[in-house]
């Protein structure tokens, strides 16, 4: 990835790649962070992703030198920094509260880093100046932190750790302060900055949807380990387990006997239900889980794959609602229409055989091993 | 529309007026000052003007300020402001100084910090006179201090460290200085953590973060906690008494007062002296007061 293509403020330490080495990170006893091995090349913007607890804050917190590491190394191309103190490592970064210092006005705030590597004043005040420009604060430059909007004290925020030309930046849970529509303003926001300037970004959110919308790379987390690397779209449409599945949207999960499986597909049965899909795991003791997703389910006889429900609870959505219905054997399904469906109606489902995917039913055991 | 405010006023006026009043946060809850204020009134506003007028009513005449006269043209008098403030001053500039640092290095301690705490608190709950008391026994001629310094042929007497400035001195940082830190650990407990952990992302090294984030953060803190510890040390009494040279060297201002109305029953002279010592401090809280004005005194915390 071509980094700084029109970069006019960061041209920072250059470097190839980023490399965690088998980074742990344990608290009293407690694994945080399990042996994460991950490249980062220059200009890239990676994500990780996963619930709270999952280890992601943790992971960027050992990138940024704010926690110690317990356990590997990490490598800036040839040179290890991981046991350099974070104010010489020279990478910015966003908080999940904005840390916006209270008693410096806002061009103060972003000329801190400057500032603190004794940068010429007249080159600073030109940085500064083209950083306010930037995040668009222009109006907004003399006023303290706290005179400032959520959204606005974000954009401070993303401003002074970019101002410096840090050779990463890394962002805690940016957005995860601000209401829903400003949210998607600065995901809009960042997603310009980062093609603008080229910034290597590692982003950590637990939000898939801003994961999936921003980075180039995601990476899934799950009690400290590793679920899966890859694109946007290969953890979207191709996830490895039943957990990452679950994670990027296949809501319903449901557990069938095997009828027969052949050449990557096999047939689920259940009671009124008879889905094909694709297999992706050691399908064993012949049932497996079918993970579906919501959107993918169509009311009608379509195809040879059918689900027979009972409705239960119709969500009004406007454009199409959200439905809750049974299966024969009592396993809730999660499904939209346009239709209009009331509770107990007894309806038929389908679903494309390519957008069924089908994991054993030991899934749970998996993360493990799946890491190597 | 004159009509109808005129209607809605005579219609009800009882509850605009409390609605009027509520929301200028005047409502019955305001009762519950009322001990507080009395407690004020009887045992503080009251004394103090009684005080003050009898001041200006000196026994043996002379006009209304013949007691302030007195004191400003006795030397002997004249001078306790000045030996007060060199013991007042200094104490407090050392209490909150040494606070500065030490509750700043505790505060990322984990693990006995409590016992720390409890053992710095000690000396307040002891009192003046407890404290005096161990000094006498420690630092006197025949203490451990002066035992162990001449059993190391560092000092061939003694060090005099009693009945002079520098026992008062002494007496005044035990007891003040536990005061001063609990009262910045406070401070510092109010600042957000996470502003540091900014600021070294930023490449500040330990001492910018400090002298650029926390320091400027607890400033206002720190002028309280001064102008709190100042006028604790600048009442001295028991002390300079105890351990000090109550008829020179630390022939504070209180003692003054305290002699002039109590062994030479001049209550207006000891009162004019109590409304002197009142004036010195309040100049010195008010200079301390200017400084924290020009100072960021708003939210601490992360967000800003």
């Amino acid at each position: 990835m071509a980094a700084n293509k029109k970069g006019k403020i960061v041209q920072g330490e250059r470097f190839a790649e980023l490399r965690l080495e088998q980074v742990s990170r344990s608290f009293a006893g407690h694994v945080a962070l399990d042996r994460l091995d991950l490249t980062i090349s220059s200009g890239e913007f990676v994500a990780l992703l996963g619930p709270s607890g999952c280890g992601k804050s943790t992971a960027l917190n050992c990138l940024a030198g704010l926690l110690p590491l317990t356990g590997g190394s990490i490598w800036l191309d040839s040179k290890r920094i991981d046991t350099i103190p974070p104010e010489k490592r020279g990478f910015g970064m966003v908080f999940q509260n904005y840390a916006l210092f209270p008693h410096m006005s806002v061009r103060r705030n972003i000329a801190f880093g400057l500032k603190m590597r004794k940068t010429p004043k007249a080159e600073a005040t030109r940085r500064v100046d083209e950083a306010i420009k930037l995040v668009q604060l222009q109006e907004h430059a003399h006023k303290l932190p706290g005179q400032l909007s959520g959204g606005q004290q974000q954009r401070v925020a993303i401003a002074r750790a970019i101002v410096f030309e840090p050779s990463i930046v890394a962002m805690d849970e940016p957005l995860s302060n601000l209401d829903a529509k400003l949210r998607l303003e600065m995901r809009t926001e960042i997603r310009r900055l980062h093609q603008s300037l080229g910034l290597t970004t590692v982003y950590v959110t637990h939000d898939q949807e801003e994961a999936l919308s921003l980075a180039d790379r995601l990476v899934l987390l799950r009690d400290g380990v590793v679920q899966q690397i890859g694109t946007p779209e290969e953890v979207y449409t191709q996830p490895k387990n039943r957990y990452v599945a679950g994670f990027m949207g296949y809501r319903n999960m449901l557990e069938f006997a095997v009828e027969r499986e052949l050449n990557g597909q096999a047939v689920l049965n259940g009671p009124g239900v008879h889905v094909a899909g694709v297999v992706r795991d050691n399908l064993v003791g012949g049932r497996a889980i079918a993970a579906i997703r919501p959107e993918d389910l169509v009311v009608g006889t379509v195809g040879e794959n059918q689900l027979s429900v009972v409705v239960e609870v119709v969500e009004y959505h406007g454009r199409e609602q959200s439905v809750q219905g049974r299966l024969g054997d009592g396993e809730s399904v999660f499904f939209r229409t346009d239709k209009r469906l009331a509770p107990g109606d007894q309806v038929m489902l389908s679903v494309p055989t390519e957008r069924v995917l089908l994991f054993s039913t030991e899934a749970a055991a998996a993360p493990a091993e799946l890491v190597t | 529309m004159a009509a109808a405010t005129g209607v809605r006023a005579s219609g009800g006026a009882t509850p605009s007026l409390r609605h009027r009043l509520a929301e200028r946060g005047i409502d019955r809850h305001l009762w519950l000052l009322l001990p507080g204020v009395a407690f004020i009134l009887l045992l503080f506003v009251y004394p103090f003007l009684y005080g003050l007028q009898l001041s200006f009513r000196p026994l043996k005449g002379g006009g209304v300020f013949a007691n302030y006269k007195t004191f400003f043209s006795d030397s002997y008098l004249r001078d306790t402001i000045w030996i007060t403030l060199k013991l007042g001053v200094p104490a407090a500039v050392l209490n909150v100084a040494a606070s500065i640092p030490i509750a700043y290095t505790m505060r990322r301690w984990r693990r006995g910090r409590r016992t720390l705490t409890a053992l710095l608190v000690v000396p307040i709950t002891l009192g003046t006179v407890l404290t005096a008391e161990g000094l006498l026994n420690y630092v006197g001629p025949a203490g451990w201090f002066n035992k162990v310094l001449r059993n190391l042929h560092l000092v061939k007497d003694s060090v005099p460290l009693l009945h002079n400035y520098w026992g008062v001195f002494l007496s005044l940082v035990i007891t003040g200085f536990p005061f001063a830190f609990l009262l910045i650990s406070a401070y510092l407990s109010g600042i957000d953590p996470v502003l540091e952990r900014a600021a070294s992302t930023l490449g500040a090294g330990g001492w910018q973060r400090f002298r650029h984030v926390t320091f400027p953060l607890l400033a206002p803190g720190v002028a309280i906690t001064f102008c709190l510890s100042f006028v604790l040390a600048f009442s001295v009494f028991p002390s300079a008494q105890l351990v000090g040279n109550p008829a020179g060297s630390t022939h504070v201002i209180s003692i003054a007062a305290y002699h002039a109305a109590l062994e030479q029953y001049d209550y207006p002279l000891g009162s004019a002296i109590a409304m002197v010592m009142a004036a010195v401090m309040l100049v010195i809280i008010g200079i301390v007061l200017l400084w924290r004005n020009t100072l960021y005194k708003g939210s601490s915390g992360g967000k800003g």
